[in-house]
């Protein structure tokens, strides 16, 4: 299986990406340039984390530009598997992949550390190799991670069980001490309605080796495997 | 070796006359203009005046301090690339090695915080990739005044945004540093970055221009008025009037750096460069001239092709730009559309703006018009090298010879677990959590040990079964009252925090931050500190590779204490290797004392900290000792004995095992400690003594460490037990029994620097994803 993964200028964590899909669960990568319109006959793309474009305007607002783009949400339409980190997952909401934005953390600072976030899906492509419930370690590296919707949004991703992951506290519960960044119900990560564009916050790409800790972000790429292969 | 007359560049339009007035101003004693003056046989022009006060700024000349570092050693076996590089590098094994250096960036951040620290991570990354290494990893070091002043506040917390803000967008983890506060340091912080990067050993590639006709090309950002003058301004005191220089100060744009370090990095791996230099203190002055002197070539450059922000900058102002991201290379002839085909895929400008010329002069044009020109390489030769009288300070020495045990305790002392948990919140030993929370510390997925988490960070070398443990140290305290002792120390103290961790130490990089040396007592300071240094050095097996001098470190308020600061690599060998400091709840454990205590008091944290003291002697430094006690923690890591291992420094051993109990806030363990073999030492020197060489190990397998240390004349005795259920850390000494609460131990320790900031700067602790593969 070959998981094509767009390095926008900027981006620092799609060598991350690429070592989890090759080193990690042992499956093909291929690194696309944004200037490209080539998709490289990828079967799942991976918006990486990073700063595209230095995000100097708002994070994700110029990359959505990028003429890869085009393929991208081509791609989505079409049913493809779209799986968003971070700055993916802001350049996702930017280009209209994903609802609602990623604004500037409540404490204004940039976080970097581990963090709880419990699956609260299972039923998707990109987490079926979940547990129900399952409380992950996974770290976080971001300044504007603070999800926000209106609240029609919010109703919808709530009743559709498209929030898939929430950050969570030591003792799994979705309290204000769980929550780093002060996004709204503790939202993590989010699914598109069709079911396969997901965009997260944390890092599941950087919790993918024993020796770095609980690899915890491994069963991610591994349910991308299954669901795509079946 | 020529007998060529230069062309004379004439004065251009609006030029200033020189005068004394001018020449003083561009900070040139007479002494040295007569040099100049002799050099060219006439006398400078403005253009040529700016280029001299630049190359021979203390900063880019280390005219007061090259005659000391030549004492240091350089090599060994594995050193690859010793001083004199953009930065050091050493073979690591499998054909890998590891580019390293340190940098001050002290002067711009006390005037601009934000940008000064993020400009000083810019141009350390550079320095590193420009040796064909791809970055992996920051470290840095801080030193601050004291926290309870707002304008501390303010630096404080800039800085620490700009490392962060930098480092993240490059993408490059910052993993590993060290944040003291002192009263000495308030008018002039301290801001060290240190970058590791990791290249295979055939491509390794030096600045040293070659190959007459080949191309200079400048890449990547465009020239601008800001930082003219910085490498000076670096190189004088701080004044009230220093605010007036904020322009002096770079501004950094992390993205276009990332463009760059991914450019070059795929440029060098081209083969169509020969050579690459950041653009960095004095800017395309100092890299065009430093990469024709090691190449012992001419060069002219056309300042006219140099792409400028704006319009109307003269031959001074963009030769002197201090304008950030930028890098001169010299390509292969023929060569140039294959270096602007990879420039232009990272849309990055490059410009051809001179070339590679057999006549042996460094000369700048303004199109067709010479506007500066000088003999060989004699800019950079010819900078004169001075030894200024040394002499230590008497009031430096008074108090060295305090008896400081004669301090009263405070009445609060009677119980020491008030003055436990009071140390733990001093703000220089207390969690920096609120620092490294800003800072990312995971991409590129190699941080195997997280800042907080271990005595230094832990950073794999992807491909191979081994990783490099990381640490900046150095007492600025100690260096005070005793600069040769201080100067061990550093290297001492960082080769134990990287042997804690399960590294060897290889190889250092060092950071020397003192006063103006043309003070007797600076350079008395700095003459002693160095020299203890090197002793460290070679007794420690572990050579100097680069490092960087910052001197004129004055503020109205006066000197800062002398601090030299240590960056340290030391390699692990296997994953299985690596050790973290904190003791582990899973099960009970032996606490065993490698090292002795000693009734020593001087500068110490507790003196400074409790009593406001900054006297006595600082703690002995035997280096033998030091040596032997790094084998045997090392041996019995290997032999797989070791679950923890901490260094006893700031606090004493108290502190130590304090913060062996409470360093990871979710999961706090108790200890029993029995002291009593030593009650006959004063109780506050047993406590919170710095007496040096000692490391705090737990174990399950006692006999093997004891045995370790025993086979190398390490005294070590076992005293304690980790007890992970007993919400207690319980010191018996003698008849003393003291007992303390994790909880308010935690309190302390971890919400001093959150509470001294304020509210809305209130981070949890960072904390290290829960190890599945358990480690020891």
């Amino acid at each position: 299986m070959r998981f094509g993964i767009v390095t926008f200028p900027g981006s620092n964590s799609d060598i991350d990406a690429y070592q989890t899909v090759v080193d990690g669960i042992g499956e093909e990568a291929v690194m696309l340039w944004h200037k490209g319109h080539d998709l490289g006959g990828a079967d799942v793309l991976i918006l990486p984390g990073g700063f595209a474009y230095g995000d100097y305007l708002r994070a994700g607002a110029i990359a959505r530009f990028s003429p890869i783009m085009r393929e991208v949400r081509a791609f989505a339409d079409g049913g493809g598997r779209v799986l968003a980190i971070c700055n993916g997952f802001q350049i996702a909401c930017e280009a209209g992949l994903l609802p609602g934005a990623l604004v500037r953390n409540a404490g204004l600072k940039f976080l970097g550390r581990s963090v709880r976030v419990r699956v609260e899906s299972t039923g998707t492509a990109f987490t079926n190799a979940y547990a129900p419930g399952q409380v992950l370690r996974l770290p976080i590296a971001h300044g504007e991670g603070r999800f926000v919707a209106d609240q029609q949004v919010i109703e919808e991703l709530e009743g559709e069980g498209r929030v898939v992951m929430r950050y969570v506290d030591a003792a799994g519960d979705p309290a204000p001490e769980g929550n780093p960044n002060g996004s709204m119900h503790n939202i993590a990560g989010i699914i598109n309605a069709a079911g396969n564009v997901f965009g997260l916050m944390p890092h599941p790409e950087r919790a993918a080796d024993a020796l770095l800790g609980a690899p915890d972000g491994l069963p991610m790429f591994e349910s991308l495997v299954a669901r795509v292969a079946a | 070796m020529s007998t060529l007359t230069p062309r004379t560049p004439q004065p251009r339009p609006g030029d200033p006359a020189i005068s004394a007035a001018l020449i003083a101003e561009h900070g040139l004693t007479a002494a040295e203009y007569a040099r100049v003056v002799a050099m060219l046989g006439r006398d400078p022009t403005f253009t040529e005046l700016g280029i001299v006060s630049a190359l021979w700024s203390e900063h880019c000349s280390y005219k007061h301090s090259r005659p000391l570092l030549k004492t240091l050693p350089t090599s060994a076996p594995y050193v690859l690339q010793g001083p004199g590089e953009n930065a050091g590098v050493i073979a690591v094994g499998d054909g890998m090695a590891v580019a390293f250096k340190i940098e001050s960036h002290n002067h711009p951040s006390a005037v601009e915080p934000y940008q000064g620290a993020a400009t000083g991570v810019g141009g350390i990354l550079r320095d590193v990739f420009t040796m064909g290494a791809r970055p992996i990893a920051m470290l840095n070091s801080l030193r601050f005044g004291s926290l309870s002043t707002p304008r501390v506040r303010y630096l404080f917390a800039g800085v620490v945004r700009g490392i962060g803000d930098y480092g993240n967008c490059v993408g490059v983890p910052t993993v590993a540093g060290e944040v003291v506060f002192d009263p000495a340091y308030e008018g002039n912080p301290l801001v060290n970055a240190m970058c590791v990067g990791i290249l295979r050993e055939d491509e390794l590639i030096r600045a040293v221009a070659q190959g007459v006709g080949n191309p200079i090309i400048a890449v990547g950002a465009r020239t601008g008025r800001d930082g003219i003058h910085g490498a000076s301004f670096a190189s004088e005191d701080l004044s009230t009037a220093t605010d007036a220089k904020r322009p002096r100060v770079q501004v950094g744009d992390p993205f276009t750096e990332k463009l760059l370090l991914e450019a070059s990095l795929e440029l060098i791996r081209s083969g169509h460069i020969v050579a690459i230099q950041d653009m960095g203190a004095a800017g395309l002055t100092s890299s065009s001239a430093e990469m024709a002197a090691r190449g012992d070539v001419g060069v002219t450059i056309d300042v006219s092709k140099v792409p400028a922000r704006e319009p109307g900058m003269t031959p001074y102002e963009i030769l002197l730009s201090e304008s950030q991201e930028r890098m001169l290379v010299v390509a292969r002839r023929g060569r140039e559309d294959a270096v602007r085909a990879i420039l232009a895929k990272w849309d990055l400008a490059a410009a051809v703006i001179g070339e590679v010329i057999a006549e042996p002069v460094y000369r700048v044009t303004e199109g067709d018009r010479v506007v500066a020109e000088f003999p060989g390489s004699q800019l950079v030769t010819d900078c004169p090298f001075y030894t200024p009288d040394a002499a230590e300070d008497p009031a430096v020495r008074a108090a060295r010879l305090t008896d400081v045990h004669a301090v009263a305790p405070r009445p609060e002392e009677r119980d020491p677990a008030w003055t436990l948990e009071t140390l733990l919140a001093s703000p220089t030993i207390a969690s920096k959590a609120w620092v490294t929370g800003q800072y990312d510390s995971s991409v590129r997925s190699n941080t195997v040990v997280w800042p907080g988490v271990g005595d230094a960070a832990v950073v794999r070398i992807r491909g191979t079964s081994r990783a490099l443990g990381l640490k900046t140290d150095g007492n600025g305290r100690y260096t005070y009252l005793d600069p040769r002792v201080g100067g061990r120390i550093a290297v001492a103290e960082a080769a134990r925090n990287v042997a804690c961790v399960g590294a060897r130490p290889m190889a250092i990089t060092n950071c020397l931050n003192f006063g103006n040396p043309t003070r007797p007592a600076v350079y008395y300071q700095l003459r002693e500190a160095i020299g203890g240094m090197g002793e460290a050095c070679r007794v420690l097996g572990t050579p100097v590779t680069g490092g960087n001098v910052s001197l004129y470190n004055e503020s109205p308020a006066g000197a800062i204490y002398p601090t030299p600061v240590v960056g340290m690599v030391g390699l692990i060998d296997a994953f299985n290797h690596v050790t973290r400091s904190g003791f582990r709840d899973d099960a009970e454990a032996a606490i065993v004392l490698l090292g002795e205590p000693t009734d020593e008091l001087g500068g110490s944290e507790y003196l400074a900290w409790i009593h406001g003291v900054v006297a006595g002697a600082p703690p002995h430094c035997d280096l033998a000792a030091e040596r032997a006690l790094t084998d045997a923690l090392l041996a019995a890591i290997r032999a797989g004995a070791v679950r923890s291992a901490h260094d006893v420094s700031d606090g004493g051993l108290a502190v130590a095992v304090a913060e062996c109990c409470i360093g990871n806030a979710e999961r706090l363990v108790g200890a029993d400690l029995d002291l009593s073999g030593w009650s006959s030492l004063p109780l506050r020197a047993l406590l919170f003594g710095e007496g040096q060489g000692r490391i705090v190990v737990s174990t399950t397998d006692a006999p093997v460490v004891l045995a370790m240390a025993g086979e190398r004349g390490v005294p070590a005795r076992q005293i304690g037990t980790v007890r992970p259920a007993a919400g207690e850390l319980r010191i018996a000494i003698g008849g003393t029994r003291i007992a303390v609460s994790l909880a308010r131990l935690a309190a302390a320790y971890h919400g001093a620097i959150p509470a001294a900031m304020g509210p809305a700067a209130v981070v949890q602790a960072a904390e290290e994803p829960t190890a599945a593969g358990s480690l020891v």
